[in-house]
C-alpha cells in the first residue's frame, strides 16, 4: 500500500484545490457576516426560501422515481442482451450526450412550446394545444431526460457482472421468474441502484438550467435561488453559501438513510 | 444583446464542426505577437463574420497580430460578479452605464489614456462626458438604445396599440402571450415607467405600487425570459415582448410581422468599451478600444447587430431602414427616456426580495 499511494498524489492534490478549499469557502462564508464576523443569521434566514427547498427536493425525488422506474428495466434487458445488441444499446444511450446539457434542454424547449413541434403537429388533426411548456411537469420532464442515463448506467454495470448461472441455480432450486427476480436479481442490483439514485438525485435538485428554460422562469427551484444570491442584482454570498450547504446536508442526509436501506437489504440477502 | 444562448448554441456549433479547420487555415495569415487579449462582451453584440460581414476580431488580430480571446456574458451583474470575485482575469469589458458608474465607485476601472485611442473623436460630441461616467475617463461608448416592446403585427389589433405607453404589457387579451423580462431591474423599470415613477427611483411606496404592479401583471405572463425573448417572438410563441429596441433588425431577417415601438419614459441606455483594474496587457486593450471605434469597423458592427451607433459618420452610411427613429428616436422621444443610475443597496436588496416574491407567487 504505502509503496504505491505516490499514484494518488494528483488526485489528492485536485481533491485539496477543487473540492476541500471550496467547501471550506462555503463554510466560511455561511458562518460570517459582511464584515467577517461570526453569525448564525444565514442559516436563519434560509426559512424565507423552505418552500423552493421543498419544492426542489419533491421534484427531484419525482424524478428520480421516474428514472428508476423507467431505467431498471431497460438496464435488465440490457445486461441480459447478446453483446452486439448491449453495445448498440449503450451506443444510442450515450451518444444524446455527446451534445452540451444546455442544447438538449433547449431543443426541449422548441419540441413543447405551444407552436412547437408537438403541439404543431397534434394541430394538424384539430388537436390541442395542450400547456406543456412552463409547467412542473416540463422541468421533471428534462430532469429525467437529462439524468436517465446515470441511473441506467451503474445499474446496467452491477446486473452485467450478475453470473448467469445464478438464474440456472434459482430455476433448479424451483423459483419462478417472479422469484428469481425478487430474491436473486433485485438484491443483487441494490448497489447500483443506490449509486443510480444518488446520480439522479443530487443534480436534479440543484439544477437551475431546466427549471429555467422549460419552467418559464417562474417554477424557481432551489438552484434558481442560488443563482441569483451569487449573479443577481443584489448578491448575498452569504446567504447563498448557507442555502448551499443546507442543500448539501439535506441531500448528504438522504443519502445516509438510502445507504442504511442498502446495508440492510445486503444482509437480509445473505441470510437468505 | 442578451442573447447568451443561442449565441452559445452558434458557438458550440461552430466549434464542434470547424475548430480543427479554422485553426489549421489561419495560421499562416496572422503573424502573431503572442500576445493575448481577453475580450468580455455580451453574447451577439459584435460582427462576426456571419452572413459575410466582417469578422472583427479576426481583422484585429490581422492588424496587430494580437491573439484575441472572446468570452461572453449574458448580464451586467453577471460579468461584475466574475470579475468582482477574481475569477476572471479580463482586458476589455462592454458594460452598460449604471454598472460602470457602479465599477468606478468601487476602483474597478482603469483610467484611460486617450492619446492611445485618438478615434474615440470619432464619438459624438453629445457622449462626452456622460452621468454615468462624469469625468469621460473611463469608458467610450460602444452602442446606445432603448427598451422597447416588440410585438407581432398579425396578432396585436392595431387599435390596442398606444405608442406612448407601456400598458400593451397589461392587456388581458394577449393573456398567456405576454413575455416579460426575467432581470428585476429591466422588469421593475417597466412598471414603474407604466405608472410615471422614475426608473431610479428609491421612495418605497413608488417601488411597492410597481410592485402590485407586476403582480396584476403576473397571470397574464408566458414566462419571465432574458435571451429567450428572441426566440419565443421569432417563432411565434409569443406576440408581445419587452426588449432592447436594436434587436428587432435581426428579429425581423426571420419574422417580418415583428413590430417594435418605444413607449414614453423607457430606458434608455449605453453600453461602452472600458478596461477593468485586472487588466493584464492595458496597451493592446487600448489599441483594440482604438480599433473598435475606427469607422469601418464601427460601421461593420453597426451594420451586424443593429444597435444605435454614437458615431454619426456611421449612423449616415447605414441602409435607411436602420436608421429609423425607432433605433435613433429623436429628441422629443429621448428626452421622456431615462438612463438607469446605480441603486442604493437597500434598494437592490429591496427589489431583490419583491421580485422573489413575485416570481414565488406565481410559481404556484
Amino acid at each position: 500500500m504505502k509503496k504505491t499511494s505516490w499514484i494518488a498524489a494528483p488526485f489528492v492534490v485536485w481533491m485539496a484545490i477543487f473540492t476541500v478549499v471550496p467547501l471550506g469557502m462555503v463554510c466560511w462564508y455561511a458562518f460570517t457576516d459582511g464584515s467577517g464576523a461570526f453569525t448564525l443569521e444565514n442559516i436563519k434566514t434560509i426559512a424565507v426560501y423552505a418552500d423552493y427547498l421543498v419544492d426542489s427536493l419533491v421534484m427531484g425525488a419525482i424524478a428520480t422515481a421516474l428514472c428508476l422506474l423507467l431505467g431498471y428495466p431497460l438496464a435488465y434487458i440490457m445486461s441480459r442482451a447478446s453483446w452486439g445488441a448491449q453495445q448498440t444499446m449503450m451506443l444510442m444511450l450515450m451518444l444524446p450526450q455527446w451534445m452540451n446539457f444546455l442544447l438538449r434542454t433547449y431543443s426541449w424547449m422548441t419540441i413543447l412550446e405551444n407552436k412547437g413541434l408537438i403541439n404543431t403537429f397534434l394541430g394538424n388533426f384539430g388537436i390541442g394545444p395542450f400547456q406543456m411548456i412552463n409547467t412542473k411537469g416540463a422541468i421533471i420532464l428534462g430532469m429525467v431526460y437529462n439524468f436517465l442515463p446515470y441511473m441506467i448506467l451503474p445499474i446496467y454495470s452491477v446486473m452485467e457482472k450478475i453470473n448467469g448461472s445464478l438464474f440456472e441455480a434459482a430455476m433448479d432450486l424451483g423459483a419462478n421468474k417472479l422469484n428469481t427476480f425478487r430474491r436473486v436479481v433485485l438484491p443483487l442490483s441494490l448497489p447500483g441502484i443506490i449509486t443510480g439514485i444518488t446520480m439522479v438525485f443530487v443534480p436534479s435538485v440543484s439544477t437551475f438550467v431546466i427549471s429555467q428554460m422549460l419552467g418559464g422562469g417562474r417554477n424557481m427551484l432551489i438552484g434558481d435561488v442560488i443563482e441569483r444570491l451569487f449573479v443577481g442584482a443584489a448578491p448575498n454570498y452569504n446567504v447563498g453559501a448557507a442555502l448551499s450547504l443546507v442543500l448539501m446536508v439535506l441531500i448528504l442526509i438522504s443519502m445516509a438513510v438510502m445507504k442504511k436501506f442498502d446495508d440492510g437489504e445486503e444482509t437480509g440477502g445473505l441470510m437468505m | 444583446m442578451k442573447r447568451f444562448i443561442s449565441a452559445l448554441m452558434s458557438a458550440a456549433i461552430f466549434l464542434s464542426a470547424f475548430s480543427m479547420l479554422v485553426s489549421c487555415s489561419d495560421d499562416g495569415a496572422v503573424a502573431k505577437t503572442g500576445e493575448v487579449l481577453y475580450v468580455y462582451n455580451w453574447g451577439e453584440y459584435i460582427s462576426n463574420g456571419d452572413d459575410g460581414s466582417l469578422d472583427v476580431n479576426k481583422q484585429f488580430e490581422k492588424e496587430t497580430g494580437i491573439q484575441v480571446k472572446y468570452i461572453n456574458y449574458s448580464s451586467n451583474e453577471e460579468m461584475y460578479t466574475k470579475i468582482k470575485s477574481g475569477s476572471m482575469t479580463v482586458d476589455v469589458i462592454i458594460p452598460s452605464d449604471y454598472m460602470i458608474s457602479q465599477m468606478i465607485a468601487e476602483g474597478m476601472l482603469e483610467k484611460l489614456d486617450f492619446d492611445n485611442i485618438p478615434n474615440a473623436d470619432n464619438i459624438d460630441d453629445s457622449f462626452g462626458k456622460p452621468v454615468y461616467d462624469p469625468t469621460g475617463e473611463y469608458s467610450v461608448p460602444y452602442t446606445w438604445g432603448c427598451t422597447a416592446i416588440f410585438y407581432d403585427s398579425t396578432q396585436v389589433d392595431p387599435a390596442d396599440i398606444d405608442e406612448s405607453s407601456w400598458d400593451l404589457l397589461w392587456n388581458e387579451k394577449y393573456s398567456g402571450k405576454i413575455l416579460m423580462f426575467n432581470n428585476q431591474r429591466d422588469a421593475f423599470g417597466v412598471a414603474e415607467a407604466k405608472l410615471g415613477y422614475s426608473l431610479n427611483t428609491e421612495n418605497q411606496e413608488e417601488l411597492e405600487a410597481a410592485y402590485q404592479e407586476l403582480v396584476k401583471q403576473s397571470p397574464l405572463v408566458q414566462g419571465y425570459y432574458g435571451d429567450q425573448i428572441f426566440d419565443k417572438m421569432e417563432s411565434g410563441e409569443a406576440v408581445i415582448a419587452p426588449y432592447y429596441n436594436g434587436d428587432l433588425s435581426m428579429l425581423q431577417e426571420n419574422n417580418e410581422n415583428i413590430k417594435g415601438y418605444i413607449p414614453d419614459a423607457a430606458n434608455k441606455f449605453v453600453d461602452a468599451l472600458c478596461i477593468p483594474t485586472c487588466c493584464q496587457n492595458k496597451s493592446a486593450a487600448e489599441k483594440y478600444i482604438n480599433f473598435m471605434c475606427r469607422e469601418d469597423i464601427a460601421l461593420a458592427n453597426a451594420e451586424a447587430i443593429g444597435y444605435a451607433s454614437p458615431i454619426s459618420a456611421v449612423v449616415e452610411q447605414l441602409d435607411e431602414e436602420l436608421t429609423t427613429d425607432f433605433y435613433y428616436p429623436d429628441e422629443a422621444k429621448l428626452e421622456k427616456c431615462e438612463i438607469f443610475k446605480q441603486l442604493s443597496n437597500e434598494t437592490n436588496e429591496f427589489l431583490s426580495k419583491k421580485w422573489e416574491d413575485l416570481l414565488n407567487q406565481v410559481g404556484q
